[in-house]
């Protein structure tokens, strides 16, 4: 009997119902839609060109690093967090893009 | 304004394609991206005061600040060449050539990033970069208080600009950035003045220039907004094997060879250019761009492509960029403490 209970603890814990998110950033004008960006381990997000001149979206702060690397107008790249942190999310080319990412549990 | 029409047809004729020649709100509207800001902004941890600038001053143009006694910020940062030194590449501690030319500090409260690398973020961070580095003022910090410790006319300078902080590292350098935003400024130059309004402020073929300079030309793709830069980073061709930005980020490509996008504002001022003094004047850098840079790295800006501009274009861009001039802001030396 307690084999079953247990069983039936795990099939409806809600960490094993919550899906896997995918959240969505544009850039335009030199700027990212979103200066803040605070995501779950395991989503994903999809940058978005809908700019007139290429991008290059990376992170170098530890825990978040990832290079999408040039990135044309009118293109989009997805990149997955799989693991919690915090860090930067920034242009390579345009300094004043940046987004605060923070990826919880 | 009567100048538009001139300009719309001028676009239509050189740019069709190109964004600009859709009619004069569309003209009008980037017209607008060039408009002077009213106020310096100062950021909340180092906010304006009259004695906050009058000890950067005081400091920016004292020697003592270098394990010399002979190298102020002003040295290499002289007003009267445009906050540059007009040399290829800077002279540092004992007359030694460093890697790269002088940057400007020209509209210096506006810049996203500082450096040619864009290595600091901040006015603080970088006033007190080359005041410590080996080649440059070769002042290590420590010593650079104990100087000014040992100088009594500092002191009520700082007590007033930084009441109960004292002589530091910190101050030193939040004194510094805040008579670089106030002093660094450029007047209003012709441009601008055409820009509000005033007709016969540029000639014709200026006029020209600035229509080839935001279409055929395109150097307003990262020459953008009133201080004709978007402070971005890229590789432009420049030859050598100064990895700029990329020594930052060696992983990223696009940052290897890649240097800041300097302000347009007094350029005609700041021979030879680029962040080599590669290019000895204006026109040479106009032929620089014309034939899509001099070396073609992976790495290389996907913006820099040949231009396939006619000579009469390269004068007309030439005589553009020379509109961007203006006198320097009055700049008193200050009497050094004592």
């Amino acid at each position: 009997m307690y084999r079953s209970i247990f069983l039936g603890l795990i099939l409806v814990h809600p960490a094993t119902l919550a899906l896997a998110e995918v959240h969505k950033v544009y850039q335009k004008g030199k700027s990212f839609s979103t200066q803040e960006l605070k995501i779950k381990a395991g989503d994903s997000v999809v940058f978005h060109n809908d700019d007139d001149t290429a991008h290059n979206v990376f992170s170098s702060s530890a825990g978040t690093r990832f290079n999408l690397k040039i990135q044309n107008p009118g293109t989009k790249n997805e990149q997955k967090f799989e693991k919690p942190g915090e860090g930067d999310i920034r242009c390579a080319i345009h300094p004043s893009m940046k987004i605060k990412l923070k990826i919880e549990e | 304004m009567s100048d538009f029409p001139f300009v719309i047809l001028a676009l239509g004729f050189l740019s069709a394609g190109a964004g600009l020649a859709q009619g004069q709100p569309e003209v009008q509207k980037h017209m607008s991206l060039y408009n002077r800001p009213n106020a310096v902004p100062y950021p909340e941890h180092n906010a304006y005061s009259p004695a906050r600038e009058k000890l950067g001053h005081v400091l920016f143009f004292d020697p003592r600040l270098s394990a010399s006694d002979w190298i102020s910020c002003a040295t290499c940062h002289n007003p009267g060449l445009s906050w540059g030194d007009g040399l290829p590449k800077a002279k540092g501690h004992g007359m030694q050539t460093l890697a790269r030319r002088t940057p400007t500090i020209l509209d210096a409260a506006w810049m996203k990033s500082l450096f040619w690398d864009g290595r600091a973020e901040t006015l603080e961070e970088q006033a007190v970069g080359p005041i410590q580095a080996a080649g440059e003022m070769a002042l290590p910090l420590a010593e650079m208080v104990g100087k000014l410790n040992r100088i009594d006319g500092y002191k009520p300078l700082f007590a007033a600009a930084y009441p109960g902080e004292g002589i530091s590292e910190k101050t030193v350098a939040k004194a510094i950035a805040t008579y670089e935003r106030a002093a660094s400024v450029s007047t209003e130059a012709p441009f601008d003045r055409w820009i509000k309004g005033e007709k016969q402020a540029i000639s014709s073929a200026a006029r020209r220039g600035f229509v080839l300079f935001n279409a055929k030309a395109a150097c307003s793709r990262c020459h953008s907004g009133w201080r004709l830069t978007d402070d971005s980073f890229h590789d432009i061709g420049v030859a050598g094997d100064d990895k700029g930005r990329g020594a930052l980020f060696p992983d990223i490509e696009v940052n290897q060879f890649a240097f800041k996008t300097p302000t347009l504002r007094n350029v005609a001022w700041r021979a030879p250019y680029m962040h080599d003094g590669s290019e000895a004047t204006l026109a040479d850098v106009i032929e620089f761009y014309n034939v899509g840079g001099r070396e073609k790295r992976a790495s290389l800006s996907t913006l820099i492509r040949p231009l396939n501009l006619t000579e009469q274009e390269r004068k007309e861009l030439l005589e553009f960029l020379e509109t961007l001039s203006s006198p320097v802001q009055k700049t008193e030396i200050p009497m050094l403490p004592k």
